[in-house]
């Protein structure tokens, strides 16, 4: 398998707006090249566009309005992992040799259709997320009698994080008990325990290692690709109160990079809702079992970053096919030492975990610099 | 629309077994996952029990299990008390309304 590097990157500010899909995906693609003076649109085999829309063709559209005429051109949807998923296919043109340079970019509206998963019906009429989430919330809090507080320390420190991150959806100041008045969503939820479907767009080049060094001196490599789709429906989770494919995919990473949870120096992890960034650190093996509450705490009063240091989704806002795009862009610039106040002391590899409908489906990558 | 779909419609709960292997499948689909077969139809045991549960405005939702297979999350009507976990509960009724399944539950 040939080595593939992130060499590139580019973004716009996640918003409230009203943006077109193909303008979303433009100017994250414009921001990418004007940060690239080396790269040239003759240089790009690869277009892939990661999405929830329902318009048709984008990488095509993506490519003719970017000047690029790429061998390899297709849309990526897996709801909230489409970015991962788009980065994971890239990478596979790459290694396998069809490809020596890729672009990924993935963009979602504020009102994306990727919001609800209509087909399951096992849900019955409670198809919005919160419903789930609230039922993990609560499974969670019986198991391990994690208290509300405990779960707005989630918040308090991703929306803490996001302040420095200038493509945050907002870099508002929230006091602890701002965020512990939130309004009640259910009897589990609160608003603050939940991030927030926004507009926006981010941007990588993945390169082979023959051209990675043409675009930068500091390539970013992917060591590590982990993906388990368990399911597609809620209901289909065995257990609540932890995520089975986060586990599986964060093994099957582990294995393929060689590394061990001990050597992850921080990482952006998928917080939909504040006990998912709970879940997802002990399904990791970040963290022991039981353990995130003291831990996630601990991270805030100390002023650490290195969980979720752009802010993660209750922080940044979730604009689904950008998501994990934008997490990898984190791990890349912290790792290349540019991440400015929220950068991390010398760190060496990052880990991105992105999921899907109530972790029916996880990606988790291991980048080492 | 598979029978699942058209019983659902009429108000009757009906499970898809495959001959075959002997499993019940859910969600509902026309082919067993495992080969493939058709399935055959019956009515489920309307008693099923509590997974795990929350509340909004004032009224439960509940993940329930059926069958031992067939997890659902309905709407739990007339309760006194708060709900326990692994307690039984009736599907009462269930509709399907805009492409949307409906479930209403009792705690017995």
């Amino acid at each position: 398998m040939n080595k593939v590097a992130v060499v590139a990157y580019g973004g716009i500010k996640f918003s409230r707006d009203n943006i077109p899909i193909e303008s979303l995906l433009l100017s994250a693609t414009k921001n990418l090249f004007d940060q690239n003076s080396k790269l040239d649109q003759k240089d790009v085999d690869v277009v892939l566009v990661s999405t929830n829309d329902n318009s048709k063709y984008l990488s095509a559209i993506l490519a003719e309005l970017s000047g690029i005429e790429p061998k390899i051109a297709h849309t990526v949807e897996s709801l909230c992992n489409s970015g991962t998923n788009a980065a994971v296919s890239a990478f596979s043109y790459i290694s396998a040799g069809l490809a020596e340079v890729a672009l990924v970019v993935g963009a979602d509206r504020f009102d994306s259709p990727g919001q609800i998963l209509q087909w399951d019906n096992s849900r019955g009429e409670y198809k919005h997320p919160i419903y789930w989430a609230s039922i993990f919330t609560k499974a969670y809090k019986r198991k391990f009698e994690t208290t509300n507080e405990e779960l707005t320390y989630v918040a308090a420190k991703n929306h803490r994080n996001a302040k420095n991150n200038p493509f945050a959806f907002s870099n508002k100041s929230f006091s602890f008990d701002e965020l512990m008045n939130s309004k009640i969503l259910t009897n589990d939820l609160r608003m603050s325990d939940c991030s927030r479907p926004c507009s926006g767009g981010s941007a990588i080049l993945l390169a082979s290692e023959n051209m990675a060094r043409k675009f930068t001196d500091k390539p970013v490599w992917i060591s590590g690709i982990g993906q388990k789709t368990m399911s597609a429906g809620f209901t289909k989770n065995k257990n609540i109160s932890n995520m089975i494919s986060t586990q599986k995919a964060a093994k099957i990473a582990f294995d393929m990079s060689h590394l061990k949870p001990d050597n992850v120096d921080f990482a952006e992890i998928h917080d939909a809702f504040t006990v998912c960034e709970f879940m997802a650190l002990e399904d990791l093996g970040l963290v022991q079992r039981g353990k995130s509450a003291q831990y996630v705490k601990n991270l805030f009063e100390t002023n650490n970053m290195k969980i979720n240091p752009r802010g993660g989704l209750i922080g940044s806002g979730h604009p689904l096919g950008a998501t994990g795009i934008a997490q990898i862009i984190e791990v890349v610039q912290q790792l290349q030492g540019t991440a400015g106040k929220r950068q991390i002391n010398n760190p060496s590899v990052g880990l991105v975990h992105n999921m899907s409908a109530a972790a029916t489906s996880s990606t988790v990558l291991l980048l080492k610099s | 629309m598979n029978i699942f779909e058209t019983e659902l419609k009429k108000g009757n709960f009906v499970i898809g077994e495959c001959p075959k292997c002997k499993m019940v499948i859910w969600p509902p689909s026309d082919y067993c996952c495992k080969c493939f077969d058709k399935l055959n139809w019956k009515k489920s045991d309307p008693l099923g029990k509590v997974i795990e549960f929350s509340k909004k405005d004032n009224a439960y939702f509940c993940i329930t299990e059926f069958e031992e297979k067939i997890r659902i999350i309905g709407s739990l009507r007339n309760v006194e008390n708060e709900p326990k976990i692994g307690q039984k509960v009736k599907l009462e009724r269930c509709s399907m309304i805009d492409n949307n399944y409906n479930f209403e539950l009792s705690l017995v």
